[in-house]
């Protein structure tokens, strides 16, 4: 999504009952957040959007995007906030010949998620299809990507070929690199 | 407010602090898989000793990233910057000033600052036949520009600069 630089356009200041609406979709999206919210999204806190191409909205908090949706989508949360609160989004490993490919924007494909190195959530616990999933990587503390999941992570296990996850966000791409100020 | 926030005390942050790499701009641990880790490697040697991770390998990866760093840093110094004087009506001319993004600027903002700067109209156009894009300036400033870019801008070396005359506009088609 981000794969190439992009500039955003202006900067506008967010309502406070849009922002409200947004910290309840938060939670709702990701329950284990919930603890926190208060520290990502302070009460006052005045949160500021920013528009790219293709209907992308960026919200961002003094300078640093947090989260962003694609018109009205899932949210997905930016990677440094991933790597601030890395408990609280669902998570998923791959192994470690796989983040030369995430490194460069690819998709995901599900021999990375099932071999030795990675991990999945175990049987009955997964993610569905379409889950908002930070991906960590073999051997490293930090999610190196953020994306969407293509099947569910029982059905990875199980079929084991083709793109499981789709990439959305990953480390130095266009969003990562974005100046939000 | 005050008082419960006496009681409750203020909420321990949770958030972790991570530190990022000053080259690259990733997390350290993810140095190994950009472009400039050998550079990452030395700044995290001087910042941060106790990070550097023990193995050495990628060694033939780096050499190669560094090699071809090396040329993009060439090709950058060797990448001519040229301003153009295009005569609009008689005794009118605008500058077209071509070859500046090679040097990472962006020209938009370059361009407000030029027409701040002279009091004129400074606009990037689309460059012709797939060439890179190109700031018009319009007025005679020529020699002025060139001042001022090699005092604004110190990345764009002085000897790179040239400033071509163009007499007519037909010639441009050729």
């Amino acid at each position: 999504m981000f794969k190439k630089g992009f500039t955003g356009s202006s900067k506008t200041k967010l309502k406070t009952s849009v922002q409200r609406s947004l910290r309840a979709k938060l939670v709702e999206q990701f329950p284990l957040l919930a603890p926190h919210i208060d520290e990502i999204l302070p009460k006052k806190s005045q949160l500021s959007l920013l528009k790219a191409p293709e209907r992308l909205s960026l919200y961002a908090l003094d300078n640093e995007v947090l989260f962003f949706q694609h018109h009205d989508d899932a949210l997905f949360p930016s990677l440094r906030l991933v790597h601030k609160f890395p408990d609280c989004f669902p998570t998923v490993q791959i192994d470690r010949g796989a983040i030369r490919f995430v490194m460069a924007g690819a998709m995901l494909m599900c021999p990375g998620l099932t071999s030795p190195g990675a991990r999945l959530p175990a049987e009955g616990e997964g993610y569905g299809t379409g889950a908002v999933v930070a991906v960590n990587a073999e051997g490293k503390e930090n999610a190196c990507m953020v994306g969407m999941l293509k099947m569910g992570t029982d059905e990875i296990k199980k079929v084991n070929k083709g793109v499981g996850v789709e990439t959305v966000h990953y480390l130095g791409d266009g969003l990562w690199r974005l100046d939000a100020d | 407010m005050a008082d419960t926030e006496e009681v409750v005390g203020p909420p321990e942050p949770q958030a972790r602090r991570v530190l990022y790499c000053a080259i690259c701009t990733l997390p350290p641990e993810y140095c190994e898989f950009g472009t400039t880790s050998k550079k990452c490697r030395e700044w995290l040697e001087m910042n941060h000793s106790e990070l550097v991770p023990a193995e050495a390998a990628m060694a033939r990866k780096a050499l190669k990233d560094e090699a071809k760093q090396e040329r993009e840093l060439a090709k950058k110094l060797s990448s001519p910057v040229i301003l153009k004087r295009v005569e609009r009506t008689k005794r009118k001319h605008v500058i077209v000033i071509t070859g500046l993004e090679a040097f990472g600027l962006d020209l938009k903002k370059v361009a407000k600052e030029m027409g701040k700067k002279f009091a004129c109209g400074a606009s990037v156009t689309k460059g012709v036949g797939g060439a890179g894009d190109e700031i018009v300036v319009q007025g005679d400033l020529g020699g002025e520009l060139r001042g001022w870019i090699e005092e604004r801008f110190e990345e764009v070396p002085s000897g790179n600069m040239e400033v071509v005359e163009e007499r007519r506009k037909k010639k441009e088609g050729q």
